[in-house]
């Protein structure tokens, strides 16, 4: 029998806590657990303990950058879950944060409070504004907190479920799918704009105050956001490795490879894209949840067509199908679009397209895939860093 | 769509598909087709391309909905109104013409996947493989001569080796009737062979249908023979009736 167990799982050391079993084999993700674990801890430790004149002093700017990079990149983690194993190509995941962006919104509201300029208790200053007397029924119950951080995970999920109960039992699938994804986001826009929808129109929510009674503003509720992004990313990227290496990961990855075949094999496939697609609209929206607070505002823009482009972005060019890469990816990119929208605003969009054309041509596996190949490739790895290069500087010099 | 469903019905059958036409923009891709199969018969289906065997292994499993007819499996279900899935679970395997194995998936994970059972959301979440079920694949590994190869990718496969696997992957579903489109395409002489004993030893417990060209695996089989033309059966009988037969001369060498 233990050759057996030996053939079933490769797991050498059968000690190993239930969590860490989950990243067996996973050196990737070993090491992004481990640098999450450590910003965590740095980030805030270096942003309250060092004084402001200090080498090692992080500013809360850097640290909120960072916090909402970390958000952005559960977001791609969520893509990735879908994209990269199911082979759902959802160009409309932005929805999905913007939704969960606006519950915690609407929470944040609530607690302004009579606050607010017009000073109304119950009512937030764009519906005194619209002349509405009451509430609209469905902002009652976000001065909870609990009830908004569970509509944070239903709103997405209800409407990824109803989205994709639709869609797959009539088998959308490839471009289709990602159209209608796209249809979907941009419709939700157009909604959102609406004065009369009562979520703010054109501006939005923003103007907030504090959360659970802590200042928002103040350098210790940025770090304990912070933390809380980290480790939203941690818990995320940990149920997304236990589905992926579950036997149902081994469904989905059956799916995006021979959907039909899978059928044949007896597996209801819409039932196990439906799950994925839910579990990944609710990342997406705790990863809007907590990027709102970290910069204050959620207006229908998220919701823009581009956005969810974006993302699909973020995740090839890190490498998809490996969760880690998605994580790298869009930091990576979310780093370079920061500095580069500083330093050549006009042209990011260009430098943003050219690099999914280049990540679409020479590295289907993204990052990730370039790291993989150059350590596997022993001798080689010096003549494909060299094909590379070459491929690049052709491809540059026929561009100019 | 079951209007004539008693006619043979005193009799126990595996597959029984009676009257069967579907169209498609006009063109009868099965024409009134009926066949039988008894549980535990092998039977072999030839013709040539465009006879409807592939339409015919549709209706089957659930592809495709026929016009009329009635298509009963183990004289009681009626496999019209399932979808592919269900018809798989209900017992019916298929392999395709063309080897479908998942080819980022490892030869173990594979036949993992195709394993009877476990099919719901939850079941495949929490699943664990017990020892029982690593020990039936790796009977399955020693009967399709994979066993060295468990670990490798499938997509690592030759291709007699891909096909082995998704015969493999056939009997791992331990389905109770077995449709296999050309399962000796791409083998080689001894391959082919092998593949005709493996059969034969499974239609002992499992009712088979097998579409091929190759008439040495047809021999080799050594079973009732099927000829389709044109969407309904032209011939039936032993291979050598069958060959005799001079309709099955003309639609094979033309008038």
């Amino acid at each position: 029998m233990d050759t057996m167990q030996q053939t079933t799982q490769s797991i050498s050391k059968p000690k190993l806590g239930p969590l860490a079993t989950l990243l067996v084999g996973d050196k990737g993700g070993q090491k992004l657990i481990f640098a999450l674990i450590a910003i965590a801890i740095i980030f805030p430790f270096c942003n309250l303990v060092f004084p402001q004149d200090s080498f090692f002093h992080i500013s809360t700017y850097t640290l909120t950058l960072t916090g909402k990079y970390l958000c952005y990149a559960l977001l791609a983690l969520a893509v990735d879950l879908i994209w990269g194993y199911c082979g759902i190509l959802s160009l409309g995941h932005g929805a999905f944060f913007a939704l969960g962006g606006y519950a915690m919104g609407m929470y944040l509201m609530r607690q302004i409070g009579d606050r607010g300029v017009y000073g109304n208790p119950e009512l937030p200053d764009f519906m005194v504004f619209l002349n509405w007397s009451e509430l609209p029924w469905y902002w009652y119950g976000f001065d909870q907190f609990w009830f908004s951080m569970i509509m944070v995970l239903m709103a997405p999920g209800i409407l990824a479920f109803v989205f994709g109960w639709l869609a797959f039992r009539s088998r959308v699938t490839g471009v289709y799918l990602s159209i209608i994804t796209q249809a979907l986001t941009y419709a939700l826009m157009l909604a959102f704009f609406r004065n009369d929808m009562g979520f703010g129109g054109n501006n939005g929510l923003t103007d907030f105050k504090d959360i659970l009674g802590f200042d928002l503003q103040s350098s210790g509720t940025r770090n304990v956001l912070f933390i809380a992004s980290a480790s939203a990313l941690i818990i995320g990227y940990l149920i997304s490795r236990f589905i992926t290496r579950s036997k149902l990961g081994r469904v989905l990855v059956s799916i995006r490879d021979a959907e039909s075949r899978t059928r044949f094999l007896g597996y209801r496939v819409e039932h196990y894209k439906l799950f994925v697609f839910v579990v990944s609209a609710m990342l997406a929206g705790v990863a809007g949840a907590l990027y709102v607070p970290q910069v204050g505002i959620i207006n229908p823009g998220e919701f823009t067509p581009i956005n969810s482009i974006e993302i699909i972005i973020w995740v090839a060019v890190g490498g998809r199908g490996s969760l880690f890469g998605a994580v790298i990816g869009a930091i990576a990119v979310n780093y370079a679009k920061t500095y580069f929208t500083g330093a050549f605003a006009e042209l990011w969009l260009f430098m943003l397209g050219g690099l999914f054309v280049l990540t679409t041509l020479y590295l289907p596996k993204g990052i990730v895939g370039l790291w993989q190949q150059i350590k596997q490739g022993d001798g080689k790895a010096a003549q494909l860093a060299n094909v590379i290069t070459a491929k690049f500087s052709n491809a540059f010099s026929k561009g100019a | 769509m079951s209007e004539l469903r008693p006619k043979h019905l005193e009799q126990a059958y595996s597959l029984y598909m009676d009257g069967v036409s579907v169209s498609f923009d006009g063109f009868k891709a099965l024409n009134n087709l009926s066949l039988y199969i008894k549980p535990g018969e092998m039977r072999a289906i030839i013709g040539p391309n465009g006879a409807g065997k592939t339409t015919m292994m549709d209706v089957i499993t659930g592809k495709t909905k026929p016009d009329t007819g009635t298509v009963l499996f183990n004289n009681t279900t009626d496999l019209t109104q399932h979808d592919e899935a269900a018809v798989a679970n209900i017992g019916v395997g298929r392999k395709f013409q063309k080897p479908s194995v998942i080819e980022s998936l490892t030869v173990f994970e594979n036949l993992e996947l195709a394993q009877k059972g476990g099919r719901s959301i939850w079941q495949a979440l929490f699943h664990k493989l017990s020892d029982e079920r690593a020990k039936k694949i790796q009977d399955t590994l020693e009967l399709i001569a994979l066993a060295d190869k468990q670990h490798e990718l499938a997509a690592n496969l030759s291709h007699g080796q891909k096909q082995w696997l998704e015969i493999g992957m056939l009997i791992s579903q331990e389905p109770e009737l077995l449709l296999i489109d050309e399962p000796a395409a791409g083998m080689t002489d001894e391959e082919t062979m092998k593949t005709a004993e493996l059969f034969k030893k499974l239609a002992q417990k499992h009712s088979l249908v097998v579409v091929e060209h190759d008439m040495d695996f047809i021999a080799a089989l050594d079973c009732k023979v099927t000829v389709l033309h044109e969407g309904s059966v032209l011939a039936e009988g032993s291979l050598e009736s069958v060959q005799n037969n001079q309709q099955v001369i003309e639609v094979y060498l033309g008038r």
